[in-house]
Parts: structure tokens; sequence; C-alpha cells
């Protein structure tokens, strides 16, 4: 296996207050892992640094052996793809625009063909004419989604497998469209892409991720297999909340929170 | 229309018909052509269609008329280099106008209505008094050339300003810009106000010139400072129309799709600066071309800035060459300045563009 990512003990300070704190992760080739922790955890801070948008105070990361910060950001967009929680667009581009705009520069025709197979992935190739700002958010963020897909694959036949970061991906979808998304980024998994996604859902995250990374202010609590990661025990130390996990009979493990725990001075 | 037929979707408003481009572009170039003919046929000296041929000397006049040298005299020293003016001033703010919105996200962006160009007409303003002065005496002679540099040093500060206010951690917000865009013009404005109380009689006239708007003054030596910028400015807009296009997501999400933000925001800047100031040296401020013609343009052709930008140029060059015919015909033989008529045409037009996108608009 051959790491894509490589985090060195980075660490996030903005006016005094420490976000992110001394974080190791490496992500190999493939990989499925899931960010989670409580709000305000730095999960958000700790993907953007990831993405080479925020540049850590302290340590650093390391994208395909090299540094982050030293790719061009044409060069960057060909390695690593990120989808953004909230994208506000105010001007009437087409979905197929903006799926478009993933591409870079591609040519023409190479590019048609992925914008088409990722619009059809996303199941929005009925709307590919009408005005994204028209659209509904669950269906402008499938349109993002369907971007993020198209530069990902332009990425990868130049240059192999990348990396797919996405931040609460599944916030605004329903149901069925939550698991397309999950099922859509196992794919690309299985091709070889390391997906890392921010997420709020402990039981998608379950399901999305073989390896769950946890964040409790702005340190690293946990990271291992979603067994360990994921027990009742540290569910209560760090969300503050007694839940039972149990198991489907497939094996397949889910949680339900039960009480709020009164509160109190953090023991953790 | 495969596409509506797939989940029996009936159209709504929001599907995108668009023309195709080379129709675009070439409807715009015969709209300014029709508009530059009319401009050259009416006016304080009207010459007549049938005329027009000979004395622009496309074939010899078959009449031999005593008009013909009179209607050369007109066409050649007054009324082609302000058609020529007036089509690239709107050109550049009609262009300007478009980037501006495309840096900003916003479709309300206009270089008039948040002080660029109050900001270039305070410089331009500072210059003519200053270089009228005694410490001024040695520079006197360069004021055509210092004029635009002047109204471009201006400009470009006044945007770098409203920029770093309203930006903050890559998002713009609306409300901050607007507001910030008030603030900065009323300080430009209180500055050429400043400088109106201190002025002379003769530099008072020479200040008004510019408050105004108007291209009165268009000559051949004018044209000669707007070709460059504008033959500068159509070789930039292409280079930076994909960029302004995946702007439209965000400022971190261009840098995830692999846009060099920093770089096209600095060009975008200097840009709109370099445009808008050169436009108001030459004929001050004019408002809402930058407005009214990109909106319209992007209910027609759709907002990608690759067609939006030469389209721009050319709707901006057509409606300023319409409406300064307008301007020194209306209230013959005296002139309104284009300020006053693209104010009073484009401001309802702005106010009608705000009351349809009041639900949209979030400030």
């Amino acid at each position: 296996m051959t790491a894509i990512l490589e985090a060195q003990s980075i660490s996030m300070t903005v006016g005094g207050a420490t976000l992110v704190d001394g974080i190791d992760l490496r992500i190999e080739a493939g990989e499925m892992v899931a960010i989670v922790g409580p709000n305000g955890a730095g999960k958000s801070t700790l993907l953007r640094m990831l993405s080479g948008d925020l540049r850590p105070t302290r340590g650093q990361i390391r994208l395909k052996q090299r540094d982050i910060h030293s790719y061009a950001p044409r060069q960057l967009a060909y390695h690593r793809a990120m989808l953004s929680q909230h994208v506000n667009v105010t001007f009437p581009f087409t979905v197929e625009e903006i799926v478009h705009m993933g591409a870079g520069d591609t040519g023409r025709a190479a590019a048609q063909r992925l914008v088409d197979a990722a619009l059809g992935e996303v199941g929005l190739a009925h709307f590919s004419h009408r005005q994204l700002p028209t659209l509904s958010g669950g269906e402008q963020q499938r349109a993002h989604f369907a971007r993020v897909l198209v530069q990902l694959a332009c990425g990868e036949e130049q240059h192999g497998p990348g990396l797919l970061l996405l931040d609460e991906p599944t916030s605004s979808l329903d149901m069925r469209h939550q698991i397309d998304l999950v099922e859509t980024a196992r794919r690309r998994a299985q091709n070889g892409t390391a997906v890392v996604a921010v997420l709020h859902d402990l039981n998608l995250a379950m399901r999305f991720a073989d390896r769950i990374v946890l964040l409790h202010r702005g340190k690293l609590a946990v990271d291992g297999g979603r067994a360990e990661a994921i027990t009742a025990e540290t569910i209560r130390r760090i969300f503050e909340v007694d839940v039972t996990i149990d198991y489907t009979e497939g094996g397949v493990p889910f949680l339900l929170p039960q009480t709020m725990r009164p509160a109190g001075p953090p023991t953790a | 229309m495969t596409a509506l037929t797939g989940s029996g979707t009936t159209r709504r408003s929001g599907y995108a018909l668009r023309p195709p481009a080379a129709l675009t572009l070439a409807c715009l170039l015969i709209a300014l052509a029709g508009a530059a003919v009319i401009a050259l046929t009416v006016g304080a000296a009207g010459i007549p269609l049938g005329r027009l041929p000979a004395a622009l000397g496309l074939w010899p006049d078959a009449s031999g008329g005593p008009n013909l040298a009179r209607d050369q005299l007109v066409l050649w020293s007054i009324r082609i280099p302000r058609i020529a003016v007036a089509a690239m001033v709107g050109a550049l703010l009609a262009a300007s106008g478009a980037i501006m919105q495309g840096l900003f996200r916003n479709p309300l962006a206009d270089p008039a209505l948040v002080g660029v160009s109050s900001g270039g007409a305070f410089a331009a303003a500072a210059a003519i008094v200053f270089t009228d002065s005694h410490i001024g005496e040695s520079v006197r002679f360069m004021q055509n050339q210092l004029l635009p540099i002047a109204a471009f040093a201006g400009s470009l500060g006044t945007t770098i300003i409203l920029y770093w206010i309203a930006s903050r951690s890559g998002r713009t917000s609306i409300a901050i810009f607007l507001l910030g865009g008030i603030a900065i013009a009323a300080i430009a404005n209180a500055g050429v106000g400043l400088l109106v109380f201190i002025a002379d009689d003769r530099q008072l006239r020479d200040i008004t010139f510019w408050l105004l708007g108007s291209l009165s003054g268009a000559t051949w030596p004018k044209l000669a400072t707007l070709a460059p910028v504008l033959a500068l400015a159509l070789i930039a807009c292409v280079s930076i129309a994909r960029g302004l296009d995946v702007l439209v997501l965000g400022e971190a999400e261009a840098f995830h799709s692999g846009v060099d933000v920093e770089r096209l925001k600095r060009i975008s800047i200097v840009l709109v600066s370099a445009m808008t100031g050169v436009a108001v040296s030459v004929c001050g401020v004019v408002g809402f071309v930058g407005i009214v013609v990109p909106h319209l343009l992007r209910l027609m052709i759709g907002p990608a800035h690759r067609l939006l930008l030469p389209a721009s140029m050319l709707l901006g060059a057509a409606l300023m060459v319409g409406a300064d015919t307008l301007a020194r015909t209306i209230v013959a033989p005296a002139e309104m300045p284009i300020g006053i008529l693209t104010a009073a045409i484009g401001a309802p037009f702005f106010l009608g563009m705000l009351l349809r996108q009041r639900g949209l608009v979030s400030l």
C-alpha cells in the first residue's frame, strides 16, 4: 500500500485558539476514512488543511510524497478533489456548465464523456440543462458532487489514484441519495482513490468508512477500524451521550442514543 | 430535448436555451454598426444617408455637391472620433462591470455604483487642481497623460480597499460590499467637493465635466489613450474568462478546482481599475452601463465569461453610441451630459433587478 496523504503533527492556531492540535494521519490508496467528532472539534479545519487550502501553523502535509504546498493550484487539482459543504452559485449557470468546471483543461470531447458519466452517476442527467440556482439544495449538492467526480476522473486518468475529500457530503441529501453517494465513493475507493469524508452521522460513518478518525477538541482521540473507534464508552466520553451499539443480522453495527448525561464538568 | 422526457418533467422556467456564440456576436456587431451609422448621420449638421458614403470617401461623390467638404470636416474631426470614443468607453465600462461582478460573485456590482469611478474621478480632479497650481507648473504640459494615470491610480486604490473591506477568509459579503462601496463613494465625493471648493473658475469647469460625464471632449488623442487599454483588456479577458467562471463557486472551491485564485484576483482588480480609470479620464463618471449590459446578456446568452466578456464589449459599445447620439440631439442645440442619461435609464433598471431578486439576494 502506498500513502496518498501523510500529515505529520499538524496544528492550526488562529488568534490564540488552537483549532487543530498536533494530528498525525496517514491515508493509503483505496482507503475510506471518516472524520467524526462533536461540533467545534476541528473536523472542517482539518479537512481544509488536508486539501491544501489552509496552511497548518505547525507540521507538514505530504500528498503523494510531496509537500502539498509545493504544488501549483492546477497541479494540486489533478491529485485531489474536494467537495465543500455549502456552495452558493449566484449566476444562472446550467448544471452541465457547473459540472464541466471540474474538467479543467481536459479536451472538450474527453471532458464531455466524463461529465455525462458523472451526471448519470448522481442521477441528474435529465437536469443537465437546468439552471443550477433553480434546483433544490440536495440536487445542487449532487451537481457539485458530479463536478468533483469529473475533476477526480480527469486527474486520475493522467496521474493515477488521487485523493477525494468530502465535507459533510450528505448534509442535504435524502436517504436514497445518501446511500447512492456512499456507494459512488466506495466504487472510487475500490479503484484506488483515497476517500476522506467529514461526517456528522455516526451511523452513516460506520456504514461509509473502513476506518474512523475521531476528533475531540482539536486532538486525535481515536483512529482505527469502526469496531474499535466507535464504542459506547468512547461516545459517552466524547459526545457526552449514552448510546447502545447493536448489530444487524448482517453484522453491520448501528448506534442508538439513549439519554443525555446531566451537564457537568468534562471528564476527559 | 430528450432531457425533458426523462422523468416526466415538464418544461419549467430555469431551462437555459442559449443561441450559438457566433450568432450572438454577429448580431451584436450588426447592432453596433447600425448605431454607428445612425450616429454618423444625425446631429447639429445633419448628413443624410445618401451623402454618407461620399463623405467617408468610400466612393467618389457623383453629385459633386458643395456639401462634401463640410460633411468631411464634420465627420472626420468631430463625429468619427466621438463615436469611436463612445464605443470604446462603452466597451470598457460594460466589460469592467462584467469582470467586477464575476470577481465579487454578485450581479449588482458596478464600478460607478460602488465608488470605483468616484475614486478615479477624485484622483482626476485632484490632478486638475494640482497640475494647475504653482507646484504643478512643471508637469502641467503633460496633463493629458497625467489624467488617465491619476484616474487609474484612484480606481485601483478604491478597488483594492473595497476588496479588502468586503472579503473575509475567502468569502465576500454582498451587504458589506455594497455598504462599503457607498462609504467609499461618499469619501471620494467629499474629496471632489473639497476640490470644487478650492478650485478656481477654470478648474471648476474642468472638474464639473468629470462629475456629469460627457463625451463632448472626444478627440483623436483620447482615442490613442483608450485603444491600448481596450486591446489589453481584450487579451486579458481571454485569459481570465475560465477562472471567473469557476470563481462563482467561491474562492476556496475555485482553488480546489485548480484556479490560481490570488493571481486571478490580482489581474481582475488591475484590469477593472485600468478599464474604469481610463474611461473616467476620458468622459467622466458614466454609471449603470456596467450593470445593465452584463445583466441583459446573462439573460440571453448565459453567464459563461468566455462569451459574456466580448459580448458585453459589443453591446456596451452599441448602447453607448446610441445613448451619446440621444444625448447630443435630445436637447439640441444644447447637449445633455451622458452621465445623466445613463443614470436616468440605468437606475430604474437597477431597481427593477433588485425588486426581482428581493427573495434571492440575502444581505
